[in-house]
């Protein structure tokens, strides 16, 4: 254990610079990915239609029509969209809470990481807020100065240097982490095992789930590799920030996500603004993407569009594995429901696959960033609210008082929370940051819940009465 | 179910100052409170469902205005029966699930004296309660719809009853059987609010179509 800790602060320090940022950097990267598609198919089918979607005519009518359209369009998604994203939420937070309350490596206190260096275990209770308060701080200030370098990085083009970075800490997430997860598992089953089975597994592991996220692969098998993720970085949290400390950072963290996201001078706007100038898409290894593109389907057939789209991002991918669209509305694997059907009719005008129509986009310019809109269309979340959601409700299983009855408030809050955030989203319709809303009902039921309700549930199950 | 939590935060903080505005060591005072504090809890729990039903009015109206064809994708019968259901589960997962917890490790149950069927009684009152819940679900926001008060106010005191009856446990007879028979009222009743009759029933069993 010790020679754990040891270890750990350096690989922490080359992988936790490196997700939180990015992490950060997903949360806004999402919202602005759903503002952007938003707002991209008006502002892409006044510009750009004329010279990629071959239908120059109907562009007016689209105009027109979105501005009707993009209301009820948003109201019939978002109910959609929030149970895409409830479902992965939930699974991440349900592995975190099992592992809490079955390994009980996580919940022992084995030392502190390198970034929080002040110790809670004080004399005083002043002392030990001052500590947390400390320890918070610098936690922050290496995750604001990580978001400026990636900022800066991404403004100057260093994209070798950022790939680079997110291989690096995805290696070290799944394979040393998960190694480090597996023997605790192991340890706790009390299961016999060799170093080949387990070098064999691991070796597997890493490598199917790097080529998932980074790369090629099926669309589930990358969502559940990035949940695997999630959970493992939020195990850390859990495990290595003392008490106070963890509470301070989540809330701080809330605070300086809403200040990065909306401040027009904050780090992530200007990275959102300066992807949305370049329309590219950023970092898909770091964002949960509940649906696939669309138009790259219509282009599977032809292995010369396939290779056109294969230098965009790798979510793109997702699409072989989901065909039959067209054919089948009723398949709703990528979100593609009936509606919206009718609603790509309405604003691209009525275009079906037919061969006809796929030999006109094959024989486009290879501007494949507007096939990404309908992609774009789907929900996506980045990693980063996952991990802090599951550290929240990890945090809550591991040392509540009240054990169940807060792990299950703060569930509640935080999907509520989410909900309201993707309303607000449909309302606003501009880039959100995720964790405000969900992180403050998180922490003010937790403190309730344990403090309040646990009390009053414990004597009303005492003398079993019944509200 | 967020909307119940919030209710419960709610009585269980106006209770908390209760008892630590009070002397923890009167046992007739502090169950006094408790009991006081579930009545307010009860109270809580209906001003709640009524908020929920307002704001759920206001969501129809938004539907209803933005659907093509004027009217709502999910009816107001649907909301009501999508909202029993959620504040049901949540006031049995609470309810229930330390105790789950709890017999899954080892013990005896009522090794002091306390009644032995305590997991089991807890486990049916823990099932009429969500039950409930559903029904008064729907019947609460079929008053609210059709603006007829006695039936709120039967929901309410309904809810009175079922957790007043709680109160002489361990005497389980007392509170098991008027809950059940509550139960079945309401179920009844819910039913044919939600336009069933005898017919439907008859047919269904006969597997008629």
């Amino acid at each position: 254990m010790t020679e754990l800790s040891a270890h750990l602060p350096q690989f922490q320090h080359g992988q936790l610079t490196e997700n939180f940022p990015d992490n950060h950097l997903s949360n806004t990267n999402d919202n602005s990915e759903r503002r952007r598609h938003e707002s991209s198919e008006r502002g892409r089918n006044d510009n750009t239609d004329s010279e990629t979607n071959g239908q120059p005519q109907t562009n007016i009518q689209q105009v027109v029509e979105q501005d009707e359209d993009d209301e009820e369009l948003t109201l019939k998604y978002g109910a959609k969209h929030v149970i895409m994203l409830f479902v992965p939420v939930t699974l991440c937070m349900i592995v975190v809470v099992a592992t809490i309350k079955s390994v009980s490596f996580y919940t022992r206190k084995d030392g502190q990481l390198i970034y929080t260096p002040f110790t809670e275990e004080t004399e005083t209770v002043g002392q030990r807020a001052l500590n947390s308060i400390l320890n918070a701080a610098i936690m922050i200030s290496v995750i604001i100065v990580m978001t400026i370098l990636l900022v800066v990085l991404y403004k100057y083009r260093c994209y070798k240097v950022i790939h680079g970075w997110l291989i690096i800490s995805s290696l070290l997430l799944l394979f040393f982490f998960s190694f480090i997860y597996l023997g605790e598992v192991f340890k706790t089953y009390n299961v016999a095992m060799d170093y080949i089975t387990v070098a064999l597994i691991i070796w597997n592991f890493g490598v199917v789930g790097m080529i998932c996220i980074h790369w090629k692969g099926p669309l589930r098998l990358q969502q559940a590799y990035l949940i695997m993720i999630s959970a493992l970085m939020a195990l850390v949290f859990i495990k290595y920030l003392p008490e106070w400390t963890a509470w301070l950072i989540l809330a701080v963290i809330s605070v300086y996500d809403m200040i990065a996201v909306l401040c027009p001078k904050g780090p992530l706007r200007m990275l959102v603004e300066t992807a949305q100038e370049r329309n590219e898409t950023l970092f898909p290894a770091l964002i949960y993407s509940s649906t696939m593109i669309w138009l790259v389907n219509m282009a599977e057939e032809d292995p010369e569009a396939q290779r056109k789209a294969s230098k965009n991002s790798t979510y793109d991918k997702q699409a072989p594995a989901n065909q039959t669209q067209n054919e089948d509305p009723e398949a709703d694997d990528g979100g593609f429901s009936q509606e919206w059907q009718q609603q790509r009719d309405n604003r691209i005008g009525h275009i079906e696959s037919t061969p006809e129509s796929r030999a006109a986009v094959q024989a486009l310019p290879s501007n494949f960033q507007t096939s990404e809109d309908p992609e774009e269309r789907g929900v996506k979340l980045g990693l980063g609210d996952f991990i802090f959601y599951s550290v929240l409700v990890g945090k809550a299983s591991a040392t509540a008082s009240g054990d169940w009855n807060t792990t299950l408030a703060c569930f509640v809050a935080i999907l509520i929370g989410l909900c309201l955030t993707l309303l607000l989203l449909a309302i606003f319709k501009k880039a959100l940051p995720a964790l405000p809303i969900s992180i403050t009902f998180g922490l003010v039921f937790y403190f309730a819940t344990d403090n309040l309700v646990q009390p009053f549930m414990d004597q009303l199950a005492f003398h079993q009465f019944y509200i | 179910a967020f909307f119940w939590l919030v209710s419960l935060l709610l009585s269980s903080l106006i209770w908390f100052i209760a008892v630590k505005a009070s002397d923890p060591r009167d046992e007739p005072l502090q169950r006094g409170l408790l009991i006081f504090g579930v009545v307010f809890s009860v109270l809580l729990q209906e001003v709640f469902r009524f908020l929920y039903y307002n704001l759920l009015r206001k969501a129809i109206e938004g539907l209803v205005a933005l659907s093509e064809d004027g009217c709502s994708p999910i009816s107001i019968q649907q909301m009501a029966y999508v909202a029993g259901v959620g504040f049901g589960l949540m006031s049995g997962a609470f309810s229930m699930i330390n105790l789950l917890a709890d017999a899954l490790g080892p013990g005896t149950v009522g090794i002091h004296g306390d009644s032995q069927l305590y997991f089991l009684t807890s486990a049916f009152m823990t099932m009429v309660l969500i039950f409930l819940h559903t029904f008064w679900g729907i019947l609460f926001f079929h008053g609210c719809e059709h603006r007829r008060w006695w039936e709120i106010a039967a929901v309410v005191v309904m809810h009175l009853a079922v957790s007043g009856s709680t109160f002489c446990n361990p005497l389980y007879v007392g509170s098991l059987v008027p809950s059940y028979l509550l139960m079945a009222i309401a179920a009844v009743w819910a039913y044919l609010l939600s336009g069933g009759s005898a017919q439907n029933v008859w047919r269904f069993l006969l597997c008629k179509s």
